[in-house]
């Protein structure tokens, strides 16, 4: 169990890509942070880095009180969950998730002891003496697992574990990882690409993009106030709808005069509003479009124009909708401004 | 008539084989007289006892059973030697940050391109002044270096997923163990792919066995079978029917080789996951 501290962490190739730029956070002991961003984001790097598995270009990594930046992999007490779930496909379940061990000169009896619990834990024991090669991708990724929870690591690495797996086998896949996660108390760190994962497993999610962070936060924070527009639309499917809008005397408005919320100072902003800070009804101030209806069994999605810019709003499966003209209205305390230039939340 | 090409292709490859054993049946005289014919003499038991337990020259000791296990020495020899050294250079060259390491590869490769006959010369002074003349060092070690093996051999390790690498560093497998743990394990068809290749390229070697052998109880099959068609000793009659008993044996170790390393290669490229 580790406390986990990057400070000024910096990744310049040798070809002067800067693919991580200097960043710092830390995490806490036990804490399940996600890295989240797209392709090329840096997110993957700077898992690797806290790994051992790529060098540290500038600043300083600790793993519990202790500086590693120039330990070996093997020394760094982690455990790492492969994409590909790297299984080494010449070897039985038992051992693969023995191997770790009897590298660490471990006597047999212990290891046999500590992989019959691991394999118990996942639900392997009957697949012990299969081969890699046997197994479906669920088994395949819970042996990667049981890799990883054999060691009783300080720290656990992901790095998009769940993408090689389909929909409704990832979707339990996510709910076992963060309840074995839960269960042993372990630090983790979760690279994903995928905001669904990112919301429904971290206790704090960091967005990156480009090498920076965007932001830090809980689920929450991150999908109700996104630091950036990039943020708001990065997470949440559908994105948080992103208008253009004006701030005069006090108030948003949109299209010219229609007022949505407060807000202080004056010029050209960026209105963000989550699809389902939105209400529909006839009482209701501003015109829309409905271009195309979503039914997505649970509720829908209702894709228009508003205000001559594109827009989305989530409503639920008992309001009817058909396409043409309806009327809106805004929750103004859901209202997101950021600055029309830099995408910077005000 | 769906098989006719296949037909003929068994028959063009198969009717010298049976020919070379058609002769080791019947007696010289009657080969030297007659030419290829279709009769089954009686003699093979008897070339076959010549073949394997006679000797031929002076000393005699270049029986067909000395002959064979030099033969094997240096097969065995010659495959286990290129698959040992191929893979550790090929190790070194795609693992290991070198700094030369793309250099040493073309290096290595462009080697392929340069026959033994070129530098036999050099290689057999040197041989020669080390003293491993009539040695199996001398007759297996100058030719152990392989820019074939390590070239198949690097092309294989660059198809490792490189995850496997990093999970086996994080396990804390270090070099070597990382090389024995997983990467022979894993290269099982590509060292039994090198096996029959190898094994047969050196069982076959002709050349380099005759200029560093002298001595008769080094000879090996290939070398040896050459020895006997010029043979005069007894009889001016070349002893066909014996030379091509031995001849027959030579091609079986190769043959039996292959059939059973075979399986083993179409089980390993059949398995999933690879």
């Amino acid at each position: 169990m580790a406390q986990v501290t990057l400070n000024n962490i910096r990744k310049v190739y040798p070809n002067g890509n800067e693919a991580v730029e200097p960043l710092s956070f830390s995490i806490a002991d036990g804490e399940f942070v996600v890295l989240v961003g797209p392709s090329g984001c840096g997110k993957s790097t700077l898992l690797r880095m806290v790994a051992g598995l790529e060098d540290i270009s500038e600043g300083t990594l600790s793993i519990g009180d202790s500086n590693v930046n120039h330990v070996d992999p093997a020394e760094r007490d982690i455990a790492m969950v492969f994409q590909n779930y790297a299984l080494y496909p010449h070897m039985t379940v038992r051992k693969n998730i023995g191997y770790g061990l009897k590298n660490r000169k471990i006597p047999a009896a212990e290891i046999e002891k500590k992989v019959q619990e691991a394999a118990k834990m996942l639900n392997l024991t009957e697949y012990l003496e299969r081969k890699p090669s046997q197994l479906s991708g669920g088994q395949r990724q819970r042996v990667a697992m049981g890799r990883a929870v054999v060691r009783d690591p300080a720290l656990f690495l992901f790095d998009e574990p769940l993408s090689n797996l389909d929909a409704k086998l990832r979707h339990q896949m996510r709910i076992e990882i963060k309840a074995l996660q839960r269960r042993l108390g372990v630090t983790s760190i979760y690279v994903t690409h995928d905001q669904v994962e990112a919301m429904t497993m971290a206790d704090r999610i960091i967005v990156l993009n480009a090498g920076r962070i965007e932001q830090i936060g809980t689920p929450a924070e991150i999908y109700h106030r996104p630091a950036s527009t990039f943020v708001a639309s990065f997470m949440g499917a559908p994105p948080m709808n992103l208008i253009d809008a004006q701030v005069k005397d006090g108030r948003v408005v949109i299209d010219g005069d229609t007022p949505v919320a407060d807000a202080q100072g004056t010029g050209a902003v960026t209105m963000g509003i989550r699809p389902e800070d939105v209400e529909i009804g006839p009482t209701c101030d501003m015109p829309f479009t409905i271009d195309i209806v979503e039914e997505l069994g649970a509720h829908r999605l209702l894709h228009g124009k508003l205000a001559g810019q594109d827009f989305t709003i989530h409503i639920g499966k008992d309001v009817a909708a058909v396409a043409g003209p309806i009327r809106i209205s805004i929750n103004p305390d859901a209202v997101v401004l950021f600055d029309a230039e830099t995408g910077v939340a005000l | 008539m769906d098989h006719a090409v296949l037909i003929l292709g068994s028959l063009f490859l198969l009717v010298p084989l049976l020919m070379v054993l058609q002769t080791t049946t019947t007696p010289d005289l009657d080969t030297i007289k007659n030419g290829p014919q279709f009769v089954i003499g009686n003699r093979i038991d008897d070339n076959f006892m010549a073949a394997m337990f006679k000797a031929s020259g002076f000393s005699g000791e270049n029986t067909g059973m000395r002959m064979l296990m030099n033969s094997m020495i240096l097969g065995i020899g010659f495959a286990v030697g290129k698959i040992v050294i191929g893979m550790m250079a090929a190790y070194a060259l795609v693992y290991f940050r070198l700094r030369f390491a793309t250099f040493a590869f073309w290096l290595i490769f462009t080697t392929l391109l340069l026959p033994l006959e070129v530098r036999i010369l050099p290689s057999y002074e040197i041989a020669q002044k080390l003293g491993l003349l009539n040695t199996y060092t001398g007759l297996i070690v100058p030719l152990i270096a392989s820019a074939t093996a390590t070239f198949f051999f690097r092309q294989y390790f660059r198809s490792i997923p490189e995850e496997l690498v990093e999970a086996a560093r994080i396990d804390g497998a270090g070099p070597v163990r990382f090389f024995i743990d997983i990467l022979v394990p894993l290269s099982q068809t590509m060292i039994a792919a090198m096996f029959i290749i190898m094994f047969v390229y050196g069982w076959n070697q002709y050349l380099w066995p005759t200029m560093v052998t002298t001595d008769e109880d080094m000879y090996t099959l290939v070398r040896g079978i050459k020895q006997l068609t010029q043979d005069l000793e007894g009889t001016s009659i070349p002893q066909y029917g014996r030379a091509n008993m031995l001849a027959l044996i030579a091609i079986l170790p190769p043959v039996l080789i292959v059939i059973f390393f075979q399986s083993w290669f179409v089980k390993g490229l059949t398995e999933s996951d690879k």
